[in-house]
């Protein structure tokens, strides 16, 4: 992480436990750099987090008040802080499996509630911390630990389950999109209200090396052709669009 | 800060509350900031009545979309500064088990009040049962002790719920009233003094958090939003709030000093009432609703010259192991009778030398006077 943003980060706790080729690193940076273009007060900010990889982008890293929580339901232990102190500002940043898994039903419920919260969801497609198990954004057919034969359920679309739950503001980006990431977590810590991003991130380690993209930059790469801004994949057809994964504000 | 005298905010006097509503009194006279939970039989009453009056207060009412919800964002209102109530009864006390352990392992101040009903599973959802006191004690995984209460009447769901807050505050922990659906849907009178005693949480500016230096310490609590970049987590941690799992020591060091925390201050804690004890040969030991026709059955013996005594356990766990251990030493038969198949007596069989004889019922129904004379004739 660049000299900059070092203020940001608690001092004194070194590395991060990532794995090679993570991308929740990169995440943890655009994160930071959309908090360092709005000039946010980190004493005004609470950043909550569940179980899994990326529950630890903010925990401990960031020097803020940090809510680690029990599995799946930090939306709900971050509603009872600002319900409590409005003026605090609220991010929850935790992977697919904790927010849209064993969380699902929170993340529908938070996103109907519209309560000011900005949630960053980092989508690897599959539990990364256990060890590469099937989740419920794997897509349709991937090989993981524990489906061997391919995942044979169809993934959420997390962004059309939260838009439709009723959120104010949903975009979805990869890592790999670095730029338009920040300008859409910016949008996000700015809108009123439920804010949903979805970060699509490479796993390697845990899901790259059973779908042959376990080097690092054989992910990325695919990663950035998967990848469609939403006003190109309008004039795309079903079949052009086929394993596509459709950015933008959504 | 301490224990301070405060004014009441509902107005000195005599009330009539159903037992659900005394506890969203004394949950108003507490100051409690946040409450959040979901609609079940018998505690919604508790719900209902709180979702108006904190209208009136200002303090914030959430209806979740479970009881898993509700006892997280209770937690989360805890670390915002708040005083946290949620109430519920078995299926969603079973649902709560796992915040309760979070809420235990972070040291956060909340009341969590169960209107037991039967069970196991949805069982009789309106009749009484006192099946959840084990549950109490070691419901969440993990080494942990609690402070759990258990009031016999609409008044002392009142009284309760206010010591319940201060408990919670003064020793950052989960504290759960044990309530039952006999007092919960019970209407009494109820007496309300102008002034209620109340603890607010120890802040300490910069100091840490989670640690103290004696192995039953409770530290100072700071607020989110107080500058204090706090490290909240549910994984093992250091005095700072450092995750450390891998550390043998460090994960020893905390759990012996969050279960010394509670058990060196039984003192502090543990509330009961002795009743006619002086010469008794045989004594009651109960709780709850179970009481009231204890003390009513122990009554009648007395009239009959019988020499019966009977103790009140108001606090469960920590249990008064030093009480049941004096009494069970100095008479001759011990009476446990419980709306449930066993639970209390177990304990008081650890720490009585006497015979300790249990009486049981789990039919739906409180367990009538008459029953409990019963049993006393029969111990002779």
């Amino acid at each position: 992480m660049v000299r900059e943003l070092e203020k940001y980060l608690r001092p004194g706790i070194g590395i991060t436990t990532y794995c090679p080729g993570c991308g929740e690193a990169i995440l943890m940076g655009l994160i930071l750099r959309a908090i360092d273009e709005l000039q946010l007060n980190m004493d005004d900010m609470l950043f909550v987090s569940g179980i899994g990889c990326a529950a630890w982008i903010p925990s401990p890293y960031f020097n803020a008040d940090t809510l680690h929580t029990l599995h799946g339901r930090t939306i709900v232990f971050a509603t009872g802080a600002k319900l409590v102190n409005p003026k605090l500002k609220v991010m929850v940043i935790s992977g697919d499996g904790d927010l849209a898994d064993i969380g699902g039903n929170h993340l529908i419920h938070g996103a109907r509630r519209n309560i000011d919260l900005t949630v960053i969801c980092a989508n690897n497609m599959n539990y990364g911390m256990t060890g590469g198990q099937v989740c419920s954004t794997t897509p349709l057919g991937a090989l993981t630990m524990t489906t061997h034969q391919g995942n044979p359920f169809c993934p959420f679309d997390l962004c059309q389950l939260v838009k439709a739950a009723g959120a104010a503001y949903v975009a979805r980006y990869a890592v790999t999109q670095p730029f338009a990431m920040i300008r859409g977590i910016k949008k996000a810590l700015q809108t009123e209200g439920f804010a949903f991003v979805e970060a699509v991130t490479p796993c390697p380690v845990q899901f790259g090396r059973r779908n042959e993209l376990g080097r690092p930059a054989d992910m990325l790469k695919d990663l950035m052709a998967k990848c469609v801004m939403r006003e190109k994949a309008e004039k795309l057809s079903p079949e052009e669009l086929k394993d596509k994964i459709i950015t933008g504000e959504l | 800060m301490g224990l301070q005298k405060v004014k009441s905010i509902l107005p000195a006097g005599s009330y009539y509350f159903s037992g659900d509503e005394a506890v969203a009194e004394g949950a108003i006279a507490a100051r409690c900031g946040y409450c959040a939970g979901y609609p079940i039989t018998p505690a919604t009453e508790t719900l209902e009545r709180l979702s108006i009056r904190f209208g009136e207060t200002g303090a914030v009412f959430m209806q979740m979309e479970d009881e898993i919800a509700s006892i997280c964002s209770c937690i989360g209102a805890s670390w915002a500064g708040a005083k946290a109530l949620t109430v519920t009864s078995g299926p969603g006390f079973s649902l709560m088990q796992e915040g309760i352990g979070y809420a235990v392992f972070t040291e956060t101040p909340v009341v969590i009040v169960d209107a037991q009903r039967t069970g196991p599973s949805t069982g009789q959802a309106t009749r009484v049962g006192s099946g959840d006191i084990m549950q109490a004690k070691w419901g969440s995984h993990g080494d942990y002790l609690i402070i759990a209460l258990s009031p016999w009447s609409v008044q002392e769901l009142y009284d309760q719920t206010i010591i319940a807050f201060n408990l919670a505050e003064r020793f950052r922990v989960p504290v759960l009233l044990m309530a039952e659906e006999a007092t919960a849907h019970l209407r009494e009178r109820v007496q309300v003094s102008g002034e209620v005693e109340l603890f607010s949480r120890e802040k300490k500016a910069g100091a840490p958090p989670f640690g103290t230096r004696e192995n039953d310490g409770v530290p100072p609590m700071p607020a989110f939003g107080e500058g204090e970049k706090l490290l909240v987590t549910g994984s093992t941690h250091d005095e700072h709030g450092l995750r450390r799992i891998t550390h043998p020591d460090i994960h020893e060091k905390l759990v012996t000093r969050l279960h010394n925390k509670i058990l060196h201050h039984g003192q502090e804690i543990i509330q009961y009432e002795n009743y006619y004890l002086e010469d008794a040969t045989v004594v009651v030991v109960c709780y709850g609703f179970t009481a009231r026709s204890s003390l009513f059955a122990v009554e009648r013996m007395r009239e009959e010259g019988k020499q019966i005594g009977m103790i009140r356990l108001k606090t469960l766990w920590p249990f008064a192991n030093d009480v049941i251990r004096d009494i069970g030493s100095r008479v001759k038969k011990i009476l446990v009778p419980e709306m449930n198949l066993g639970q209390v007596v177990g304990e008081v069989m650890k720490y009585a030398s006497c015979e300790v004889v249990p009486y049981n019922q789990v039919n739906g129904e409180i367990i009538h006077p008459k029953t409990i004379t019963e049993q006393l004739r029969r111990l002779g």
